[in-house]
């Protein structure tokens, strides 16, 4: 008996540690990504061009937040982009059209996502369509009614220059050399609590044990449909807030955005260790997949590669980061 | 004796085109063990659904303490002090002991935003210590072994103050000293007061752990006994209601049978080492060994599933390479993984497809088109010699028992040509009746020539099956025995003769 719980322990060890493995991995890899950026070119590390990274970070790492909570459920959301577009729309609607506050377009912008999310949530769980469906009919759903409302023209706030504030202002602009944009801070935030609420809340601990095995937590006696809509329509609602800090950062609704984000997010989530068979994921590791793929972007544009290359490079790292993760996990069992 | 604590009466249920329970009565009283048997099919599992609340009961009554209840849903069977484990674990791998066990009911903090881990994990510290269980809650379940995560199971069931525990199988994936803990463990709570319904198709174990055993056969309720009263044979009849295939003990074979399969000196990591065995044409060799002891390994190992450090393996007297199971095909070995539906059938697929599977080569024209014809005829011919029960070839593959699918997956190999086959686990979960044919075929396997090396947990399996016996433990052999002189203590000497043992004994 004595040997088998030592056993036991060694095996838990093991765990953590392949688990932590994983984190330095990733977290390393954008290290070296830096680095190798700084000496190739000296435009690299400037204060300019980083602030520029973590700008282009805040969309896609605010969606792959919001798909790290469906993709550990096991589920997958196509519709996240353009989702965040119908969100944006909906603002713009309300506040440059209709003369709203900003702070009605704000709510409006997070309700909009909810509801989507909500419905692609009622899909998956009630309707049992394939989450790979149901999302792909709402990407479509979200695309055509953006087009509709914007009447596909994009919508400007010019009449209400506070909305540019909420992403493009500083909230630390009196510090000179550190203007870090609001849709940066707004990015770390939600980081946080997301992370919070992933680890220390009953709606993260569900999240985890329906992808882990939904059969068995509904014959525990939890409302696992019920959890699962919770989870597609929080997700929504990251969309709105991604929807106003994309609409405030190029200062209008541009009702044909959106398609290509989705895989973005996906692709960041995946990078930074989340199983796409569910039941483990972690929010650190989605952020630095997002800063994974912006840095290469950012850098390779720096180094004048040209963008085919690009997007051939990025796709080239994600298949091995996904690969390098599958090998983890044979070595942990 | 004391008022049931659960009382079934009369109880009807229907699914379209079955008639699956006939007015079945059951009892069950607090501080007893009733086991509840009966072949596949047979309306077990149908009873402890309806009891668990999964299904719906037709006509009939339930007591509970006397009293008529209804139970629409699981939860109103845990409300009623009902909780069952069922066979396959329904557990989240991804999260701990106890969060495992406390999902649905987790302890909060802060105003109920938070989950409180301390508590969750102190409160399953405290249910571990009841059943005298050892082990770290925080543990990721998936890490556990199959007896320790079935602990968990039983501490969740008991966190809901069950006092009907419904049992369906446990026993099906541990090893002999874990059955010996779980043992304990109902021994425990039969003291206790707690009622168990216990469903195996272990014969063995009825003797040793039930009170009380309940016959059922095709949903119609035969018999009650209790254990005191009556033996095996007398419960097995019952069971199958028919004769059955009886085969006398084996008799040793005469040594100067040809050797069909040589393996000497087979080193592999930590989970090998230096396994040597020989098996001769028409002999029936049994593995034997406690979970882990490395028989499935050899197996796997001599079929080129897994790669080998060093060894060497001799078919028909000649040397040869395996290196991947198509090298070991080639050479006549097959091997019949314990786990059927995984590894051993497609089983959304037709049994005429699953027959061909092996050898779609050699029914294929030029081209690539399918000889249609060949595989239809291959696949008669062998519904035919293995009497196969099936309403048709085009019957997929997961529509049939347990017993008929093992068939199928040794039809695929004959056709193959395989004159060496190793049989991992071939009864499990198969009920008694499908059980005497699996014996039945490889005793006319091994009679037309072919040798069989057959892996089982169960000893009076091995015992009754095997001309010849080798022992594992600790990945080496141990020791080899005959039919003749083969026991079952004798067997399980060899089986826990650890290495450090031997040493402090040399």
């Amino acid at each position: 008996m004595p040997e088998k719980i030592i056993a036991d322990k060694t095996a838990k060890d093991s765990f953590s540690s392949s688990s932590a493995k994983q984190k330095i991995l990733a977290f390393s890899s954008l290290i070296i990504l830096l680095i190798v950026f700084s000496f190739a070119s000296p435009n690299f590390f400037q204060s300019n061009n980083l602030i520029a990274i973590m700008l282009a970070t805040a969309v896609n790492g605010v969606l792959a937040i919001g798909v790290t909570f469906i993709i550990i459920t096991g589920g997958i959301d196509l519709s996240v982009g353009t989702m965040m577009t119908f969100t944006a729309v909906m603002a713009a609607q309300f506040v440059a059209n209709w003369h709203m506050p900003v702070m009605v377009g704000v709510l409006v912008a997070i309700l909009a996502g909810m509801l989507c999310g909500f419905l692609s949530g009622v899909m998956v769980a009630k309707l049992k369509i394939p989450p790979f469906i149901a999302t792909l009919g709402m990407m479509m759903l979200t695309k055509g009614l953006s087009l509709i409302i914007a009447q596909s023209k994009p919508i400007y706030f010019t009449e209400s220059p506070t909305f540019a504030l909420i992403a493009m202002g500083s909230i630390f602009s009196f510090i000179e050399s550190f203007k870090i944009p609001n849709a940066v801070l707004i990015f770390f935030a939600l980081a946080i609590v997301a992370s919070i609420i992933l680890n220390k809340t009953i709606f993260g601990r569900y999240t985890f044990a329906i992808g882990s095995n939904e059969e068995a937590v509904r014959l525990s006696g939890v409302n696992t449909d019920r959890w699962k809509i919770a989870v597609y329509a929080f997700s929504g609602a990251i969309c709105g807030i991604a929807g106003i800090i994309i609409a405030s950062r190029l200062n209008s609704a541009q009702p044909a955005l959106g398609p290509g984000y989705e895989l973005d997010a996906i692709a960041a989530v995946v990078i930074g260790g989340t199983s796409l068979s569910g039941g483990e994921g972690t929010i650190l590791g989605t952020v630095i997949g997002a800063f994974i793929m912006s840095v290469l972007t950012n850098g390779l544009r720096i180094l004048s590669v040209p963008q085919e290359w690009q997007i051939v490079v990025t796709g080239v790292i994600i298949i091995f980061a996904v690969y390098v993760d599958m090998l983890r996990r044979k070595r942990s069992k | 004796m004391a008022e049931p604590l659960i009382s079934v009466r009369n109880l009807n249920k229907s699914f379209p085109g079955v008639h699956a329970l006939k007015d079945v009565h059951f009892d069950l009283y607090p501080g007893e063990v009733h086991t509840l048997v009966g072949e596949n099919g047979a309306g077990k599992s149908t009873l402890m659904k309806v009891l668990a609340g999964v299904y719906q009961k037709d006509s009939g009554e339930i007591l509970i303490n006397g009293k008529p209840v209804e139970i629409p849903n699981p939860r109103a069977a845990q409300r009623l002090g009902i909780s069952i484990i069922h066979q396959e674990l329904n557990l989240m791998n991804h999260l701990t002991a106890a969060q495992n066990i406390f999902i649905g009911r987790e302890p909060k903090k802060y105003l109920g935003l938070f989950l409180d881990e301390k508590q969750l994990n102190s409160k399953t510290r405290e249910l571990f210590s009841l059943l005298k269980i050892d082990f770290d809650p925080r543990v990721k379940i998936g890490e556990l072994t199959i007896a320790k995560q079935q602990m968990a199971e039983i501490v969740k069931a008991l966190s809901f103050n069950a006092k009907i525990l419904i049992m369906d199988e446990p026993t099906a994936a541990l090893n002999e000293i874990e059955i010996e803990e779980l043992f304990g463990i109902i021994r425990h709570l039969r003291s206790q007061g707690v009622g168990i319904i216990y469903i195996s198709h272990r014969m063995d174990e009825l003797f040793q752990i039930s009170d009380r055993i309940t016959v059922m056969r095709d949903g119609q309720y035969i018999d009650t006994l209790k254990v005191s009263e009556t033996n095996l044979d007398h419960v097995i009849s019952l069971m199958v209601g028919r004769k059955i295939y009886e085969s006398a003990p084996q008799i040793d074979l005469a040594v100067n049978r040809p050797v069909v399969l040589k393996v000497s000196g087979l080193n592999q990591g930590k989970t090998l080492k230096n396994v040597s065995f020989e098996a001769r044409k028409g002999e029936i060799l049994g593995f034997a060994g406690l979970m882990g002891a490395g028989r499935t390994e050899t197996a796997r190992a001599v079929f080129g599933a897994d790669p080998i450090d060093s060894g060497e393996i001799l078919v028909n007297g000649k040397k040869v390479t395996i290196r991947h199971p198509s090298d070991a095909v080639r050479h006549g070995i097959g091997y019949l993984s314990e786990d059927r539906k995984r590894y051993g059938l497609a089983v959304g697929m037709d049994i005429e497809t699953n027959i061909a599977l092996a050898s779609m080569q050699s029914f294929t024209n030029f081209g690539g088109f399918i000889n249609t014809k060949a595989t239809q005829k291959a696949g008669s011919d062998m519904i035919q010699k293995l009497s196969i029960r099936t309403p048709s070839l085009s019957q997929k593959a997961k529509y049939l028992s347990g017993g008929n699918q093992q068939k199928v997956v040794v039809a695929k190999w004959l056709i193959r040509n395989c004159d060496i086959l190793f049989f991992d686990e071939p009864t499990r979960g198969i009920d008694v009746g499908a059980k005497q044919e699996i014996y039945k075929l490889l005793n006319e396997l091994a009679e037309a020539g072919k040798t069989i090396i057959m892996i089982s947990s169960e000893l009076p399996e091995i015992l009754r099956m095997s001309h010849r016996i080798v022992v594992m433990c600790e990945g080496r052999v141990t020791g080899e025995l005959l039919a003749s002189e083969a026991t079952q203590e004798k067997i399980m000497k060899l089986a826990t003769q650890r290495e450090s043992m031997v040493k402090t004994a040399q």
